[in-house]
This record gives C-alpha cells, structure tokens and sequence, in this order.
C-alpha cells in the first residue's frame, strides 16, 4: 500500500492577468522508507506541492483538481482544523533556511517541548525528555545543555539538525523537505543528508525531497521527478533519470549540471529553456571598440600578485585596543594570477574568498601586504588618474543579480555609466551603439537598452551585469559567486557566456565559487581557502586527481557524486 | 549585563549634562538675568553687588558646575514671576502631568496593541476595515481640534464630563491625586483621551504592520507546518517578535506623551507642568523653562534606558553572554 498518494493535483492561483496554473495534473507516490526527489528549476511549482499536500496553500492558490491521500485517507477534502491536526502528527516539514525557520525568543526546548506536548500530551516532564532524545537523535552533541539555548547560538547546520528535530516530534509518516540543504555549506549539506537518509529508513518515513540541486538528487533520492512549468515531465528511478533520460528536458537539465569528474569544453544541449536569448549577433571584435584599444601597460610577471595579504575585522569593539576582539578573516594570503588565466578561489563560506576580492579591487583596504596589479602596488596609486586607470581594468561581477543592478536606471544607462565615466567614447551616438552591441554580445539583444531591470529574470540580469562589466574594455574581471543565486540551466549558460568572453577578450578572472564542480568547469588554476588561509594552490585538473592538502580531500570528498550521470554527447577538454 | 547598565548610565550622565549645558546657556545668553529681576530703578553698584552675590561674575565653567549640581538636587533657582522656588511649582504640577500621561500611556497600550493585532489577524472582516478608517483620522486630525471637539459634544452638549481642571484632588505627601475622587476620575477620561489618540492610532498602526510582516516570516510557516493551532502561532511566536519593536516606540512616545502634554493641558486647562511651562514661555521666565527642559530630558534618559533593558530581556539575541 501506498503511504501517500498525489491525483492529478492541479493547483491554480488566479490573478488580475488571469490563472496562472502552478501545478498541472501530477501524480506522485511515496512507499514508506522511500526517498522521492521533485525536481525542477525555480518556477516549476515544486514548493506549491509541498504546501497543497500539507494544507497550507498561499492565498489566492487553491486546488481545482485531484486529491491527496495518506494511507489511502482523503486528506485534502478535511477541514481546516483536521488538517492542521495532521500538520507535524502524520505530515512533517522541513524549510529551506535554518537561520529563519526557528522563532528567535523562544530556546530550542519551549519549541520542541510545545510540539510534542502538543501532539502526544506527554506532559512538561515527558516532553522534556524526549525532545533531549530527539536532539541527540539528529546528532546534537551535549544536548542536555545546547536544549536550554536559543536558535541564534547554534550554526546554520546545527539549526538544520533542530529543524529536522522538530518535524520529528510527533514521528510523522512522511516528511517533506522543501530544499532542504541549499542554505548551507558542502560539509554540512553532506552529514545533514546522510542524517536525513537514515532517519528515513531507521523509522520508516516515506519523504519527500524537493531541490533544484542534481548533487541532492544523486545523493539521497531513490526515485525522481523531474518538473517543468508544473508538469512532472518525468518520473523513474534515480539512477534511471540521471544516467539515461528520456525527455528532452531532463536530458537539457543533466547536461547543465557542471561535473566534479570531467572538464568539458562548455556545457551542451542546455537551451531547452526557451526565455534565455541566444547571442543572435556577434561582433566581429578585431574592428569594434570592444577589442580595440586592449594596449594595457605590458607586465613582466603575473598580472595580479598578492602578497601576505591580511583582512582584520574587529568583532567585539572596545574603546581600548587591548580589549578588542578581532578576527583574521584573510590571513596570510599570497598568489599570483598570470594575464591570460582564470583563477579560482574556492572554499565554504566564512572562508575568506571574497573580502581576498574586495581587497583586490580596493573596496576594503588591507591590514598587512600587498596587492601589486600590473606591476604597480596598488595601495601606493596617489593621483586620481592613474587610480582611473586601475579602476578601468579590473571590473567585478557579484553574486546577487537582483541587488547589484540600479532598478531605477534604464539597462542603457546602467551600462553606459562606466563608459562615460571613463570617458571611452567620443559621442553620445557611439555610446549608445556600444551598449547595444555589448547586449546582443552576451545575448540579450539590443532591444533590451530601453527596458528597467526589474523586466529581466535572474539570469538575463547576469547578462547585464556582465555586459556593464565589459564596458570599460578591462583586463581583469572578478566574478564573486556569478552563477550561485541561479537556475543550473542558466548558469550553464552564463557559465558558457563567460568562458567564450575570456577566450576571445583574452580576459583575466578571478573566479570565487563555493562549488567545486563550477571550479573544474572554469578555472585553469585553483586556491583553496579555509579560515582565511591559503591551504593549496595548483593547476585545476591536479587538485581534482591528485589532492595534496588534507582539507582539499576532505572537500572533495563531499562532494555530491554524480558518478550516475550521463556521459552522452559530452566533449571533454582535453587535459 | 551589569557593564551594560553601567554603560547606559554613563551616556545617560553624558545626555543629561549635554541637555544641561543648553539649559543653563538660557540663563546667560537669553536676557539679562539681572535685569529680570531688578527693577528699572537699581544703581549700577547695586546690580554689580547683586551679580557678585549670585555668582554670575564667575568663570562660565564654576557657573554651570554650580547649575549642573543644583539641578541633580533639585534645586532650579526661583521663579521671576512667582518668585518661589522653581522646584516647588514643578513638584505641586508634576503629579498632574504624571497622571494624564498615566493613564493615556495604559489607554494608548490597553487598545493600540489589541487593535493592532485585530486588524492584522482579520484584515479582511469589516471591523478591522472600519478600525483602520478610523485611525486615519487618529492620525491625522490635530490634537488640540480632538480636545476642542471632544469638549462640545460630552461638555457642551451632552453636559457628562467636566471640561476643564483637574477637579477634587487628594494629597498624599506633595503628591495630589485624582485617582480617588469621582470628579477627579471625571475630570481625566477627556483629557487622557485626547492625548492618547494620536498615539493609540500610531500604536495600533505600528503593531499591525509589524505583525503582518512578522506572520510572512519562515518560523511562523514552521510553526503552522508543525501543526501548532492558530492561538500558538499568534499570540505565542508572532505576538511577541512584534513587541521587540513596538518596545522601542512606545517607550519614545511615552516620553512624548509628557512632554506634550503642554497642549492638551492648555486646551482643558489642566494643572500640570506643560500649561506652567506655556505660562513661562509668555512671561519669559527662563527658570521654569530650563527647569522644564532638564526635566523632560530626564524622563526621556530613564525611558529610553528602561526600554533598551526591556530589549535585553525580550530578545535573547542582544544578550552578550552568548556562546555561539
């Protein structure tokens, strides 16, 4: 018998510019002790099953169609208040964001004591005992103790654990976990799955898992779905969608998925995805003012060399020195980044990366050593002009393309901001043409000039982004994160969109990642960072064969394996 | 937790020394104080004889030394009008203004903070719809019209209420109060009103838009999604991470509540400090004013400190001792 069963569920929200269906006709099941992976790209309407299944659709959405069952009982035709009976006792959840899942004034205990006692009226004493049990369950060390605390004193991870702790409580039948890793680091995704797999089978849960992530996937599920607009356009056992896809999507989906095991030349087949333009017009760069005027100063050496780079910040702030707390967060940094070369620095948040970017562009100013661009120290540039200069090179990409483009400025300004500044053209008219060639380069397409940022997905906003990077003609890019708030089809994209740009613009990069498999994709050398120090420096394709730092290994090691995957079509660089 | 107390303290000394320095500037530059008190026809010896015996021939730093320690005990100097000690005409007044305050303080909570949630919780019934129309004009229509259109309707025209004064009062020690006569009850319902509506509304509006972000927040959808019922994740999760904010206004608008209280106070002529203080305006008695000033700015201090220990208890996130 099933545990729970989904009928084509349709799910509609109506608005002003009529219904929009978020969920079409999908049909899913769970066996107990069973993991079922959906998954799909952001808008695929994941989540909204996830919420339909325990009662708790977002006004205007409702069910038009299907029904849910859990052990064969209709659950979705119950009242308001036998479902919420369900919610925690029969149903579990689980969130995205530990930092914010938990109520902040309240300890650990006052939560998990209110749930139990609340579904299984065990009473203070009972409750207490067993919500001390449960915390050690999901691998609280000293939970005795780390019950009296409040959310805020524990780590993102630890949080996960007290997450899972609580959608425990009540030994639900089935647990549905909304992306549940994708807020926390490699390592600590890695123990909270392997925690999550095993309470599955110990206690017969049937879950749910909805991710966007292929690593998750390959991970923890046994069986997939893979959603797109609302369908579930495929369904089978893991290994059989990861390794041998049959519909086009999924086989667009899996070969964005960037590999921890090979290095390909770019990312195939990933244009499934019809919203994202494709560069309809090159520029012939030999002529156009994009590759004109590449003479930089001629450096003798690295480009970019930084020396026994040290970031200070004061974490407890005292009116005496002494008594002061600090933290290094950059401690000790040194490499050299040659022109011509893409560098990556990888390493878990906290890490360091990128205050080493911010420091290299100037925006924090160092404690100790240097920073030497082009052969000019660059703490030491005094006059205004050679500063321009600097700035003129060396551009940067950040992560969150949602805050890092002025929404009142139309993309035209945005972009020809920099080059008025700069003073790179002659008139207003040749501005304006740039900037349109700069949009059909990455591939948005003049027309886009004339529209606000808000207009644009994510990924269409990377391309601006990278486009107003571009306009000042620089050597050297920074990209801090690029692809990590986006969909892996469009960073399959942007990913493919900055390796064409490096090979034709001849472009330096700094390229910062927490992921690994982005970092083998992209970059020809490797820094690894742990605590703000340096801990292994070497070629990409040696780091990933043949590790040498202990912690390096470690971060391999957790990565998702993605062994399953397809290897169809696949052009592999060679070494 | 005690070196933050004791911080606190110590920038409250820094505040109200501050506050005192502009105070005690009045004296000086405001006028002449000799000529305040003189008449026209005192000799030059006698008004030299007269600034000698004051201390006003000192170094500007002694003089406000002098103001500063008399001011911490209480000690305002003497009225030019009244000609009695400054300290003396607050404290007959203070504990008018306390109580108005008072109580429009407790009206302001006892139906700004329910109202708030009200409104969140049921946004859509039409109480809540009538309740926010209402405020509007809470908000928006100036204090003084308010007491004025309150004063016809339940003093002129219905007759209920008394429409001015404090009416029988009890003495305990210096302290008068209102609280234990019927006239004297009377007497505050219009007044408090008044003062409290501004803020009710201010209150209520702040409590609502609070919670309702509070409720789109992820712990509260944990929270249904561990199938609490409504009552819990209201009043236990949501209520309560409103507060934290809501301390903050609250405790600045109390100080408000005092100090301006001078308008309602002068529109049903209450006895209180803010009419003494209009009354010093118009006479230019520069004593009650910098009374009135250093006074105020005390309220404020303790308030302001009393709120950010209330902080500290209510969010354990501010707590230092916290081991991560």
């Amino acid at each position: 018998m099933d545990l729970l069963n989904i009928n084509n569920l349709r799910i509609e929200f109506p608005s002003r510019h009529g219904t929009v269906i978020a969920v079409d006709d999908v049909t899913l099941t769970v066996e107990p002790g069973e993991v079922l992976g959906v998954v799909g790209e952001s808008g695929a309407g994941k989540s909204t099953i996830g919420n339909a299944v325990i009662g708790l659709l977002e006004p205007p959405g409702e069910m038009t169609e299907g029904h849910v069952l859990l052990k064969s009982e209709q659950i979705d035709t119950l009242s308001a208040e036998a479902k919420r009976k369900i919610r925690g006792r029969r149903i579990g959840m689980i969130f995205q964001d530990p930092l914010t899942s938990l109520d902040p004034l309240q300890t650990i205990e006052q939560q998990l004591v209110e749930t139990i006692d609340l579904h299984l009226k065990l009473g203070e004493k009972k409750s207490q005992a067993r919500a001390v049990d449960l915390l050690r369950q999901v691998g609280i060390p000293d939970p005795e103790t780390r019950i009296k605390n409040y959310p805020h004193q524990f780590s993102g991870g630890m949080r996960q654990r007290v997450v899972i702790a609580l959608a425990l409580c009540a030994e639900p039948e089935v647990i549905i976990a909304d992306e549940p890793t994708t807020a926390l680091d490699v390592s600590i995704q890695a123990q909270i799955l392997e925690l999550m797999r095993r309470l599955c089978k110990d206690k017969q849960v049937g879950m749910i898992i909805i991710t966007h992530d292929m690593g998750v996937i390959a991970d923890i599920t046994d069986r997939v779905a893979v959603m797109y607009r609302g369908k579930v356009v495929e369904e089978g056992t893991t290994a059989k969608i990861l390794g041998n896809p049959d519909h086009p999507y999924t086989q667009s989906l899996i070969s964005a998925v960037p590999r921890p095991d090979i290095r390909l030349k770019r990312f195939p087949m990933v244009n499934y995805i019809e919203e994202e333009g494709e560069r309809t017009k090159n520029i012939d760069l030999s002529t156009h003012w994009l590759g004109r005027h590449r003479d930089f100063d001629e450096v003798h050496g690295p480009l970019l060399s930084l020396k026994n780079l040290v970031m200070t910040f004061v974490t407890k702030p005292a009116l005496l020195k002494s008594n002061r707390i600090a933290f290094n967060a950059v401690d000790d940094v040194s490499f050299d980044i040659n022109e011509g070369e893409v560098f990556g620095l990888v390493g878990e948040s906290g890490s360091g990366k990128s205050t080493v970017a911010r420091m290299v562009c100037s925006l924090y100013k160092p404690a100790a050593g240097e920073v030497i661009f082009a052969g000019t120290e660059i703490s030491k540039i005094k006059s205004e002009n050679e500063r321009d200069y600097f700035r003129r090179q060396m551009q940067m990409i950040f992560q969150d393309p949602f805050s890092s483009l002025n929404g009142r400025m139309r993309v035209m300004d945005i972009i020809a901001e920099p080059i008025r500044f700069h003073k790179l053209a002659s008139s207003n008219q040749e501005v304006e043409q740039i900037v349109n060639d700069l949009l059909d380069h990455v591939g948005l397409g003049a027309q886009a000039s004339v529209r606000f940022p808000h207009e644009f997905s994510g990924g269409q906003r990377q391309r601006i982004s990278i486009a107003r990077a571009l306009a000042t003609r620089p050597r050297f890019l920074i990209c801090d994160e690029p692809t990590s708030a986006l969909d892996v089809s469009i960073q399959a994209q942007i990913l493919n969109l900055l390796k064409d740009l490096q090979e034709e613009l001849g472009l330096t990069m700094l390229f910062i990642s927490h992921d690994l498999p982005v970092i083998r994709q992209m970059c020809d050398r490797v820094g690894v960072m742990k605590q703000g120090k340096l801990v292994e420096v070497s070629a990409t394709e040696d780091l990933f064969e043949n590790p040498t730092a202990a912690y390096t290994r470690e971060l391999l090691d957790l990565m998702p394996r993605l062994d399953k995957l397809s290897h169809e079509g696949l052009e592999v660089e060679a070494g | 937790m005690i070196s933050f107390i004791f911080k606190r303290l110590l920038q409250s000394v820094v505040v109200m020394l501050a506050v005192a320095l502009i105070a005690f500037s009045m004296f000086r530059f405001v006028g002449d104080p000799i000529n305040n008190m003189v008449g026209q026809d005192t000799t030059q010896e006698e008004r030299e004889a007269l600034a000698d015996r004051l201390g006003l021939n000192d170094p500007f730093f002694v003089q406000f030394g002098r103001f500063a320690l008399n001011a911490a005990e209480g000690d305002f100097g003497i009225s030019y009008k009244y000609r009695e000690p400054v300290s003396n005409l607050i404290k007959a007044r203070l504990s008018a203004t306390l109580e108005l305050s008072f109580v429009a303080a407790v009206l302001t909570l006892a139906f700004g903070i329910p109202l708030g949630v009200y409104t969140a919780l049921k946004g859509k019934s039409l109480i809540s719809k009538a309740v926010m129309s209402l405020s509007l004009i809470g908000v928006s229509l100036p204090t003084f019209l308010i007491g004025i259109l309150l004063i016809l309707l339940f003093g002129v025209v219905l007759r209920w209420l008394p429409t001015f004064g404090r009416g029988d009062v009890v003495a305990i020690g210096w302290w008068t109060t209102g609280f234990l006569t019927v006239s004297g009850l009377k007497s505050l319902i219009l007044p408090s009103i008044t003062l409290a509506l501004f803020q009710m509304t201010l209150i209520m509006r702040l409590v609502r838009a609070e919670m309702l972000e509070v409720l789109r927040t992820d712990f509260i959808k944990f929270a249904r999604a561990r199938g609490l019922p409504d009552r819990a994740v209201h009043f236990k999760h949501a209520l309560k991470n409103t507060l934290v904010p809501v301390i903050t206004v609250t405790g600045l608008q109390l100080g408000a509540l005092i100090a301006f209280a001078i308008i309602t106070e002068s529109v049903f002529q209450w006895p209180g400090m803010g009419l003494l203080f209009i009354q010093a305006i118009s006479d230019v008695d520069i004593p009650i004013m910098a009374a009135y000033l250093v006074l105020i700015a005390f309220f404020f201090v303790i308030i302001n400190m009393v709120v950010d220990i209330l902080y500290y208890t209510v969010d354990p996130r501010l707590r230092a001792d916290s081991t991560a």
